[in-house]
């Protein structure tokens, strides 16, 4: 589903350059919930954008499903972005002055679907993470959890090939943590393939395989068994 | 612009933004009626002044001798000129291609008008039948004095209204007659006059009979003259320029009076007065369009900077919506659209709200000054459709480069 060899990336920062992904080669397969450790700095979100085309590599080269990502305009991009990912973010990300149904309706409406299907859709996927009786609210009457569960939602309404969640649980207490992971594993039991960005190391046993972030390079990538969120809530 | 659900996004953001959109329309709506009734006024002030010097024939020329301040010929200063009949016939006779309606006026101050047991003094005025339109008089009865009065010295005479009011109360004066100074007029008809009381307080009589029945000889007190009408304003201008200085040689000739002798013979050039008026007026107009486009400026930068502050407030929408597929173009579009929409409804409000002002109000103005203060409608259309281009523009660079910046960057924004 993902394949990633000899990636490269740095900041210019004036004068100076930080070169922050030095060599990155990184298989997933399709059906994988992969997560993503590494100190603090070491280049997790910057590899997790890249993969979600919202920045690009310097170097190195970048297949997602067969279709190399590569000499990217602004427009293919977001094709690209609409038809094969998903983003779930810390901070959540969902515009204010919408509703729960219309923030996981807004990538439908990208796709050109029709009013009535968009509101079809989006409130199947508001069912699927239990909010459909929060669907005429707006974000701020929601709690961190139903938040990031309604971006979930959105994440999932286009129908992406791959859901990519940097720090999802980063904003939520340990109980909303797991209630959120126990929703990634359900979407993941369904096939959908997932890279989880954390720091925790609770949450990342919660996935199926751990790739280790350090200095810009991978220094450990184990499979693990996974632990199912659901006892733990 | 038909797209359905790009309306509805951009209704649902201004619905769910109401401050904004009630910012940003506020700017436009008050520069725009700020501008239309500045304009307005300007124009009803140039209509008042307008309206001031149609009340007299405007193109009219007005003579009435003085006093000489100049020894000529022998002749010593301070020697009062006459005006005769020759003077008038005269300059009939050389100049009559020129003119459109002409009246000499011997004039009577201070006459004792008899109807039965009443009585009055007035001024009463021989003069021609043209004497009427010159002095915009209007006759509310009867007639006025006609040529056939004129060649058979008739005993005719129009009365103002105050001199109806007085003499005969409530009684119809057509066809009764009034004594003065022993010789019975028969009033034939009574007029009004725009000038109000005092320019209704006096007679008209043919001017034959006037210098008859009050020893005038063939003396006369003023001219009255009005040139042919001319294609455009400068023209009648200089044509009655042209034709005043020819009236002055004229008649300084035939008073024996010294060429650069200013106070002999008086001609009062009511067009080149106007000309004067009108220069001035064209200057009060200018200055409220100077005004007006001041305050299109002021409306403009306006909505500039809050488009700038809406693009920036939204910066981090923009990142999301490119996360989420968002094409370049329809975030540009989406700014725009809402930008223009709302200046174009806020415009149109603007508009509607000052002409609708002008509209009624305009009218209740009863001032000398201003008289039906309008605004061209052009005009005020245009003005809308440069704020709503502007706020277009102004909208538009920063959604242009939100729109091409990497959503990892727009996402980043606080
Ligand atoms: N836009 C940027 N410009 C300059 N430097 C950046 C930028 N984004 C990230 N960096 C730097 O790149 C390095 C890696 O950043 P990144 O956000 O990928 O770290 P991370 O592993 O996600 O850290 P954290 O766990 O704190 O989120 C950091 O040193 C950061 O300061
Ligand atoms: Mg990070």
């Amino acid at each position: 589903m993902i394949e990633i060899s000899n990636l490269h990336k740095s900041y210019k920062m004036g004068a100076n350059s930080l070169h922050v992904l030095k060599g990155i080669n990184l298989k997933v397969a399709e059906g994988e919930l992969l997560s993503i450790m590494g100190s603090s700095g070491s280049g997790k979100s910057t590899l997790l954008n890249i993969l979600g085309m919202l920045d690009e590599a310097d170097e190195g080269s970048y297949v997602l499903d067969g279709v190399p990502i590569k000499n990217l305009n602004e427009k293919i991009a977001a094709k690209y972005r609409n038809k094969f990912l998903g983003f779930i973010f810390q901070s959540f990300n969902l515009i204010g002055y919408k509703n729960a149904l219309d923030n996981v309706a807004l990538p439908l409406y990208y796709q050109g679907l029709s009013r009535g299907e968009r509101t079809d859709r989006a409130m199947s996927y508001l069912e699927k993470v239990g909010l459909a009786d929060w669907s005429g609210h707006l974000p701020n009457e929601l709690s961190g959890g139903q938040k990031q569960r309604v971006a979930i939602a959105r994440a999932l309404a286009s129908d992406p090939k791959v859901l990519l969640a940097d720090e999802p649980t980063g904003a939520l207490d340990t109980k909303t943590s797991y209630e959120v992971m126990d929703l990634i594993q359900e979407i993941n039991d369904e096939g959908r393939t997932i890279l989880v960005v954390t720091h925790e190391h609770d949450i990342a046993q919660m996935t199926k395989r751990i790739v280790n972030l350090k200095d810009g390079v991978i220094i450990e990538d184990t499979v693990v068994s996974q632990v199912r969120a659901l006892e733990n809530v | 612009m038909f797209d359905l659900d790009r309306w509805d996004e951009i209704f649902e953001t201004i619905r769910k933004n109401k401050l904004r959109t009630f910012l940003t329309g506020l700017s436009v709506a008050s520069g725009i009626f700020i501008l239309v009734v500045l304009l307005g006024i300007g124009e009803g002030m140039r209509n008042g002044i307008a309206r001031e010097f149609e009340q007299d024939a405007s193109n009219l020329i007005f003579v009435f001798p003085g006093v000489t301040s100049k020894e000529y010929k022998g002749l010593n200063p301070g020697r009062r000129i006459q005006l005769k009949n020759q003077d008038y016939d005269q300059i009939l006779r050389l100049y009559g291609d020129k003119l459109d309606k002409s009246a000499s006026l011997y004039q009577n101050w201070g006459q004792v008008l008899n109807y039965g047991k009443e009585s009055g003094s007035y001024a009463v005025h021989g003069t021609f039948p043209a004497y009427q339109e010159l002095e915009n008089m209007s006759l509310t009865s009867g007639r006025f004095i006609d040529l056939h009065d004129l060649e058979n010295s008739e005993k005719a005479m129009v009365i103002g209204h105050r001199v109806k009011l007085d003499l005969f109360k409530g009684e119809d004066p057509i066809g009764k007659m009034v004594q003065v100074s022993g010789v019975n007029f028969k009033v034939v008809g009574v007029f009004t006059d725009p000038g109000g009381e005092r320019d209704e307080a006096r007679a008209v009589v043919p001017i034959t009979t006037a210098q008859k029945a009050f020893g005038g000889a063939n003396n006369i007190e003023r001219l009255y003259l009005t040139m042919k009408p001319e294609d455009n304003f400068d023209a009648a201008v200089a044509a009655s320029n042209q034709f005043s200085a020819q009236l002055e040689d004229f008649l300084k000739e035939q008073h024996t009076v010294a060429p650069d002798d200013n106070s002999a013979i008086h001609i009062n050039n009511y067009l080149e007065n106007a000309k004067r008026f009108f220069t001035l007026m064209d200057m009060i107009r200018l200055f409220f369009w100077g005004v007006g486009i001041c305050t299109i400026i002021a409306g403009v930068v306006g909505v500039s900077n809050i488009m700038l502050i809406i693009v920036k407030e939204r910066t981090r929408e923009i990142g999301i919506r490119k996360a989420l597929g968002a094409q370049p173009l329809s975030i540009i579009g989406m700014i725009l659209h809402e930008s223009i929409f709302v200046t174009a409804i806020a415009g149109f409000l603007g508009l509607i709200f000052s002409l609708t002002l002008l509209e009624f109000i305009g009218p209740m103005i009863e001032t000398q000054y201003i008289y039906n203060p309008t605004v061209n409608f052009t005009v005020a259309i245009n003005t809308v459709v440069i704020l709503v281009i502007a706020g277009a523009l102004a909208g538009f660079f920063p959604a242009w480069r939100a729109a091409r910046i990497k959503p990892i960057t727009a996402l980043r924004d606080e």
